[in-house]
Order: C-alpha cells, then structure tokens, then sequence
C-alpha cells in the first residue's frame, strides 16, 4: 500500500515519518517511531491505555489514523520525565503503588496530567469521571486514585 | 488494521466543494471520517473496507459553533469536549449536553462529534434524543444541492439515515430557547460509565409564569430500532402542573411507545419498566432547569 510522508511533532521533537493510510497514530508510534511506552490494550477506544495528547486533547491514539497527525503536536509518556527527573504524578504512583503490572499506567498517567493542566484541584469524583476510559485489571483503582490526588495537592504547592 | 490487505485511499479537502467532488468520483464504499470513534472501530473489526476516507476535520465551515440569533450554529466536525468547554451551551440546552457527556470518555469524546452519533445510526445513541426533543435541523449538503432534514426524520433504522449517497451533514441548527424551558437527557445502563444505553429518555419542556406546562417533547432511545419522538408522553404533561397523576400517564405513555429488544443488557419488560421511570425523573429535572 502506498506510502505517505508525513511531518508532525512528538514531545516538542520535530518528527519524520512514513504511513499507510490503514495504520493509526498508536501503529505509528509504536512500530515506525519506537515509541512503546504508549501501549495497546483494545484498539477500539475502549482502554485508554494508548492515550495521548493530540494538540493538547487527551484521545486515543488508536483512533486516530497516523496521517491525521501531520501538522500536529503529539505529547506522549515520553515525554513526561523531564531528563531523570520523574514528574509529580510519576513519583505519586510510585510512592502510592498505583501500578501492578504496569499496562494501564503510561496512559493513566498522560490521562492524569491532561485533566491537572485544565483541572488543578480536582474532587475524588472529578478524577474518577475522567479516569473512567482507562481500565485497570490489577489495581482496583483505589491508589491510582489517590496518587492523582495527592499529586495535585503537590503541584498547587500546597 | 496495519495488516489491511485492501487498497484504501485518505483524503483531507479543505472545502465543502472539493469534499463532494471526491465522494462523487469513487466509484466504492466512501466513508466520511469526522471523529472515527465508529469509522475506525468499524475498520479495525473489518465490518467495513472503505475505498476511501474523507477526513472534514479541515473544513472551517464545520468546524465553529456559532449563536445564531439566540440558537446555535455548530458544525459537524465540532468534538464532544468542544461542547462541554462551551461557555453557554450547557446553559442553553443542558439536556443535549446530558446526552453529549455520556458518550464515552474523555478520550472519546475528545473526537467523537454530535453529527457522527447521529449519522452512525445506532438506536442507543446518546445525543439523538435530545436533539429530536430540541427541533434540531441538519443541515445538508450533496450533489444536487443543499437540503434541510430534521433530525427526528433523520435515522431510518439501525444504520441507516435520510442521507443520500454522497450527502454530507454541514452543520446542525438548534432553534431560540422559550423562555422557562428547559432539557434533560437520562440514560440506564448496567455499568456507570462507558456502557451503551438499556434505555434513554430526553424530555424537552417549557413553563409559564404559574408553573403549568405549555409544551413538551419526548424521545426515547434505545427501545427499537431507532429514538422515537413519543408524541402522547409529551401530551401527557402539556396542560397540567407536572402532578403526580400527570408524571403517572407521562411514565405509562413512554412505556406504551417502547419496542425493544431482549439482550444481555436488559430484557424487554425491564426496559419497558425502565423507560416510565427514566420519563418521570427526567421530566423532573427538566421542570427544574426550566425554573419550575
Ligand atoms: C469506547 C467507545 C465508547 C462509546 N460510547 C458511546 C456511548 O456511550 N454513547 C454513544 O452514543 N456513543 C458511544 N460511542 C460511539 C460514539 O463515539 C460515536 O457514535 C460518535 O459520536 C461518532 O462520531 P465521530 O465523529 O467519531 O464519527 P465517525 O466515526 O467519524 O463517523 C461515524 C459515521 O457517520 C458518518 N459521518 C460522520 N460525520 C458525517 C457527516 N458530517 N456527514 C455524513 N456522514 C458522516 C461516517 O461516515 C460514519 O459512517 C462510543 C465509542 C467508543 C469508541
Ligand atoms: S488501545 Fe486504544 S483505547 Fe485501548
Ligand atoms: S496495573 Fe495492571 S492493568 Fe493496571
């Protein structure tokens, strides 16, 4: 099938590469750019684990076909530690044991941090309802939870 | 979907025009590409090999929500989370958003449109409801011109819509509010989020100054082939004060109006049942938005 050129922007890199119009920006990411920390779950919009930030709205990148990211600014789990230095949230899941086997957590993070930057002093049930499309089979959810919360709680600096 | 083993071309026009001129010159199945939170899923469960994909996320026409003398202009490729950011919209028609919130999540919705829902056709979809009860008017544009269709005549059946081959929905107009009017949308599911609707019930209903209802409109989604407007649910209220005799015939008159179908998620008499209870509660919270 034909192949198409296409420019875009993944974590303030500027970004090359080539794409069939079948494949998604999840294929693109992970098997063109090598980006695998965005993980598929479902393909079907039903998991959140492929979430990322698509000129900054929080989708699934399984539904979003690779060439629609021409032009784009794409955030994704790599780009959240800055160098060494984990993120707030980061830290929070660690230190809350918000992860088990770990599937969930790349998209559960970038869900979280898209709903700080619009929400900075969520309530238990604002991050739960924003939460709802990423499933998690081991947690139970309970800590992620509270890793989002006290992770806001950081971030205000209070 | 990588391992697709069919040819499948992408477009992206920028214009109306050059949309409708791509639709018309293929010859196999086209598929128009707004939000793909069906088109996408469909492809990758290989229910459907489009020839070619037509993306109208780049037509500026489709893409704003305008106030057009007290109502609203909003264009077919606006997003659900476009919606639920608007300042005024949730004020002005809070049952249409009700039914915009509950389709998916955040992610989803962060692509899904209100123009898609509706011309996917399935009979659980959220936001029809509520348009049919607010008069909403798609607006149309095809090969042989440009054509009106109200979204309560706009879904046939199951998939299918009012749509001719190669017609595109432009935008979608929704009418002036009355005054001590308001909307609500209410859907049942088995799980609290991300579930398809049992049932859904939008009720749209305007006040006067003594608290009797003057006018009311009533669909239901989700209990036959495609919403109903249920035209002696919204009788059953017009004329009183939303007493408790008026709520019990509004309950018995949804009930009455529901065709649907057992499954895993709700045999038939649950959802005739659920359908009578989900009238009167959102009936309630319509009365209330609307200053009862
Ligand atoms: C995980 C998940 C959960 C969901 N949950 C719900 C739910 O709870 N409730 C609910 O109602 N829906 C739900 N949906 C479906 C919902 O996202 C879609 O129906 C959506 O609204 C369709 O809009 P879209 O822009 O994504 O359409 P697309 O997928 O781009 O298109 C849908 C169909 O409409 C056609 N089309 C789109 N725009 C136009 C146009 N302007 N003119 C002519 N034809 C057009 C397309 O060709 C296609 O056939 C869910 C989807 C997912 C993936
Ligand atoms: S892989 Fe995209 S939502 Fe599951
Ligand atoms: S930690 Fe295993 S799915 Fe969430």
């Amino acid at each position: 099938m034909k192949k198409t050129h296409v420019s875009t922007t993944v974590n303030g890199d500027d970004v090359d590469f080539l794409c069939e119009p079948t494949q998604t920006l999840l294929d693109v990411l992970r098997d063109e750019l090598q980006m695998t920390g965005t993980k598929e779950g479902c393909a079907t919009g039903d998991c959140g684990a492929c979430s990322v930030t698509l000129d900054g709205t929080l989708v699934c990148s399984c539904l979003v076909l690779g060439l629609e990211a021409a032009g784009k600014k794409i955030e994704t789990i790599e780009g959240m530690a800055n160098g060494d230095e984990l993120h707030p949230l980061q830290r929070k899941f660690i230190e809350h044991v918000a992860l088990q086997c770990g599937i969930c957590t790349p998209g559960l993070l970038v869900a979280a941090r898209s709903l700080l930057e619009v929400n900075p002093d969520p309530t238990e049930d604002e991050v739960r309802l924003w939460l709802a499309g990423n499933l998690c089979r081991c947690t139970g959810y309970h800590n992620v939870v509270e890793a989002v919360m006290d992770a806001a709680l950081e971030m205000r600096g209070a | 979907m990588g391992e697709a083993m069919y040819e499948l071309r992408y477009e992206e026009p920028a214009t109306l025009d050059a949309a409708i001129g791509l639709i018309t010159a293929e010859a196999g199945d086209v598929r128009i590409l707004s939000g793909g939170t069906d088109v996408l899923v469909q492809m990758h469960c290989d229910m459907i090999e489009p020839a070619l994909l037509v993306n109208i996320k780049n037509i500026g026409e489709m893409r704003s929500i305008e106030k057009d003398r007290g109502g609203y202009r909003i264009g077919a490729a606006v997003t659900g989370m476009e919606l639920v950011n608007h300042p005024d919209f949730g004020n002005d028609w809070p049952g249409i958003l009700d039914g915009v919130r509950l389709i998916g999540s955040i992610q989803v919705k962060g692509r899904a449109t209100v123009a898609g829902n509706l011309c996917n056709a399935s009979p659980a979809a959220d936001s029809v409801p509520p348009l049919m009860t607010a008069g909403a008017i798609a607006h149309v544009v095809g090969p042989n011109g440009a054509r009106d269709i109200p979204v309560t005549a706009f879904t046939t059946g199951p998939g299918q819509t009012a749509l001719e081959k190669g017609e595109i929905v432009v935008s979608f107009s929704l009418p002036e509010r009355a005054p001590r009017s308001g909307d609500a949308y209410l859907r049942f599911t088995p799980r609290t989020e991300m579930d398809i609707a049992v049932v859904g019930v939008a009720i749209n209903l305007t006040l006067d100054d003594g608290g009797t209802c003057t006018d009311a409109l009533v669909a239901l989604g989700a209990v036959a082939e495609k919403a109903l407007m249920v035209d002696a649910a919204g009788a059953a209220l017009v004329g009183t004060k939303l007493d408790d005799t008026a709520m019990q015939n509004l309950a018995a008159a949804a009930s009455a109006a529901c065709r649907p179908i057992d499954d895993k998620r709700g045999t038939k008499e649950y959802r005739i049942k659920v359908a009578g209870v989900l009238a009167r509660r959102a009936a309630a919270i319509a009365a209330t938005r609307a200053g009862a």
